[in-house]
């Protein structure tokens, strides 16, 4: 660390390797957790989920789950679903069938704010910030979702919510920090640089105290250096405690760092498994590539 | 494969450019938001400019004494502390319609309707008039002519929140019909007849004299300015909170606010019922001035006027607000007694053509209103940027 910090050395790397001040998975609205699937530590479960919209099936019995800690890849071709999947466990929408279970408990219906403030946050594939309010503002929006006060407190400036106030600030120039761009903390979000933006709607989203980080193509639009730094922050991101969902076009970068990758192609799972495997999987080959009519 | 070059977790990012200790030590108060002229001064200044205001603002009513200068400002074809009283709820109206529209964005075309609830519960509690016979104080019907106020912005908000734009619209402007209607055709809020001897509010001079008499508007006016100062300090302290930034998320996408954990539907009641407070404010002074009303006062011209306001002043901008509603009330009470020099009729009679004009003009040569808010002025800049929906 080379910057200049208020804090000295040691507290500034102890805030950026964890910029999350509270233990994430007890006590975050969803309950205790119920028993994980036997053996594994699943974080998140999607269970036979299908989805469709009038006669398009966009998910077809797709079925996956998250182990905690790890870097997971959902990977496919333009329309296969991933945004889709993404959508469903993020509440916007609702499985046609199936379950979905976050830390053992059910997040089917559940409202969005809600599944948020459970511990699961995304960003979005064409960057959704709040154009308007500062890089600063966009991240404290995320921090609030876990403060107690309210209008009352805020009307008459109590001083819970003062303090509240002060502590999402703080986190937020941290978060910002830890994603590299807290000199633009004062900058209206929309002057901001594409990469930046990317940036920032990640530290959004890590504002909100996930336990598990869905980022949605991240790296569109990205030249090959700036897909290297963002690889480097998503494994900061991991080593901080936090799990990462990854949906990515790019299956290098995908290679480079899932630990595990499920395929999908027309709404269906077609392949999972550690990069390696997915890699030599005729069926994930044919996908991307396509095959001769005559052998489909 | 790119493993070797990404494997590292060395510093990845650009080394972000330096932040100086007098950054560091702004932050301490900052909201982190976009401030303008007013928000970028020393808090000293800022404070000694707002006191200086308020007590400009308190010595209004003697303004006709400066020479030369005085009589031009004060009306002439009605009383110049009564044409204050009107600015001041004039102006709490604008105040509550800009914590809907300016800060949350929901278009309200009914705004009258808390206005008119307010009043209407005042009245029917102290006016001899009213079949409850109760006839309370002033003071102890305020407290109920508010708690109704807010309780039926609650009402009319939750089932209508959930519309978006034009939708929600028509429905408010639906809602301040009905209360009218209601007023009008229903004998417990008798009509055209209206309820009088609405008592003021209480309190005498030394002499025995009321201070809140008929003949003298400057303490109605005066109350009005304390009120104002009341809710302009109440509000500022939402919009620099959480509360703010939730409404300013909601404004500028509601979905993604709602995925960062935004509760929508809640901030937005909120909205909807801090709005109606202040509209029935508004209300309970006006019942407490007047002494009498009837449904006629509370026709839809009026939500419209008081829109006008916010909008011309600058919608999301405290200081636009309380200008737009001091001219929306203003511009008008200045055309009473003022002749124009072909037919010699009162200039009043055109005051809504004049008005229209005032506002064509400004929303040509400055449509960010008068006062804008700069981030609104910024929304107005990529309106035709719309949001991308997901996926």
């Amino acid at each position: 660390m080379s910057e200049p910090h208020i804090e000295t050395p040691a507290e500034a790397d102890a805030a950026n390797a964890r910029p999350f001040d509270r233990p994430a998975p007890e006590g975050t609205g969803t309950g205790a957790t119920a028993p994980a699937a036997p053996g594994e530590d699943v974080l998140l479960e999607v269970d036979n989920v299908t989805l469709r919209f009038g006669g398009v099936v966009a998910l077809n019995e797709v079925s996956f789950s998250l182990r905690k800690g790890e870097i997971f890849g959902l990977i496919g071709p333009n329309g296969a679903g991933k945004t889709t999947c993404f959508n469903a466990m993020t509440g916007v929408y609702r499985p046609t069938s199936g379950g979905i279970r976050f830390q053992g408990q059910s997040i089917v219906g559940k409202k969005k704010h809600e599944i948020t403030r459970g511990g699961i946050a995304r960003t979005f594939q064409n960057v959704r910030l709040f154009p308007e309010m500062t890089a600063l503002e966009n991240v404290m929006v995320g921090a609030d979702a876990h403060h107690k006060t309210s209008v009352i407190a805020a009307l008459f400036r109590l001083p819970r919510h003062h303090r509240e106030e002060r502590t999402g600030r703080d986190r937020s120039y941290q978060l910002l920090r830890f994603v590299g761009i807290e000199h633009r903390a004062g900058d209206v979000a929309r002057n901001l640089s594409y990469g930046e933006q990317r940036r920032l709607e990640i530290a959004r989203a890590l504002a909100t105290n996930p336990t598990l980080l869905c980022l949605d193509e991240p790296a569109a639009g990205f030249n090959p250096a700036e897909k290297a730094d963002l690889l480097a922050l998503i494994r900061k991101i991991r080593d901080s405690g936090v799990t990462v969902l990854l949906i990515e076009h790019d299956m290098r970068l995908v290679m480079g760092v899932t630990d595990r990758i499920v395929v999908l192609e027309f709404g269906k799972k077609i392949a999972e498994g550690t990069p390696a495997e997915v890699r030599d999987n005729p069926a994930v080959i044919a996908a991307y590539l396509g095959v001769p009519t005559d052998a489909a | 494969m790119t493993t070797e070059a990404t494997s590292s977790p060395a510093p990845q990012t650009p080394v972000p450019g330096a932040v100086s200790a007098r950054e560091k030590k702004n932050r301490r108060q900052d909201s982190g938001g976009v401030r303008g002229w007013f928000g970028r001064q020393n808090p000293w200044v800022r404070a000694g400019l707002m006191v200086l205001f308020a007590v400009l603002a308190f010595l209004l009513p003697y303004v006709g004494e400066i020479p030369l200068i005085g009589p031009q400002i004060v009306t002439q074809g009605i009383d110049w502390p009564s044409a204050l009283f009107n600015m001041s709820y004039y102006v709490l109206l604008a105040l509550g319609l800009n914590v809907v529209v300016g800060f949350a964005g929901l278009l309200d075309l009914g705004y009258v309707g808390f206005f008119a609830v307010g009043a209407y519960t005042v009245a029917l509690l102290s006016s001899p008039d009213s079949v409850l016979r109760t006839e309370w104080g002033w003071t102890a019907a305020v407290p109920i002519g508010l708690a109704v106020a807010m309780l039926s912005g609650l009402v009319l908000g939750y089932p209508t929140l959930r519309l978006r734009g034009d939708y929600l619209a028509i429905v408010t402007l639906g809602f301040a019909e009905i209360i009218r209607i209601v007023a009008t055709s229903t004998e417990t809020l008798r009509g055209d007849r209206g309820f009088s001897d609405i008592p003021h509010p209480p309190g005498e001079f030394a002499d025995g004299k009321p201070i809140f008499g008929v003949a003298d508007a400057v303490p109605y006016y005066w109350l009005g300015l304390a009120v104002i100062i009341l809710v302009i300090l109440g509000v500022r302290n939402l919009d620099n909170s959480r509360v703010g930034r939730s409404w300013l998320a909601i404004r500028e996408d509601q979905e993604a606010a709602e995925i960062m954990g935004v509760r929508t539907i809640k901030y937005k009641l909120w909205a909807f019922a801090i709005g109606a407070f202040i509209g029935g404010l508004g209300g309970v002074m006006f019942a407490g001035q007047q002494g009498f009303m009837n449904s006629q006062t509370f026709v839809l011209q009026f939500s419209i006027l008081v829109l006008a306001g916010v909008v011309m002043g600058g919608s999301g901008n405290i200081a636009g607000a309380i200008l737009g509603g001091a001219l929306i009330s203003y511009i008008p009470d200045r055309l009473r007694g003022i002749q124009d020099p072909i037919w010699h009729t009162d200039l009043f009679g055109f005051r809504f053509a004049i008005f229209g004009a005032v506002i064509i003009v400004i929303m040509i040569f400055r449509p960010q209103g008068l006062i804008p808010s700069r981030r609104r002025a910024m929304e107005l800049k990529d309106r035709e940027k719309e949001v991308a929906p997901i996926e």
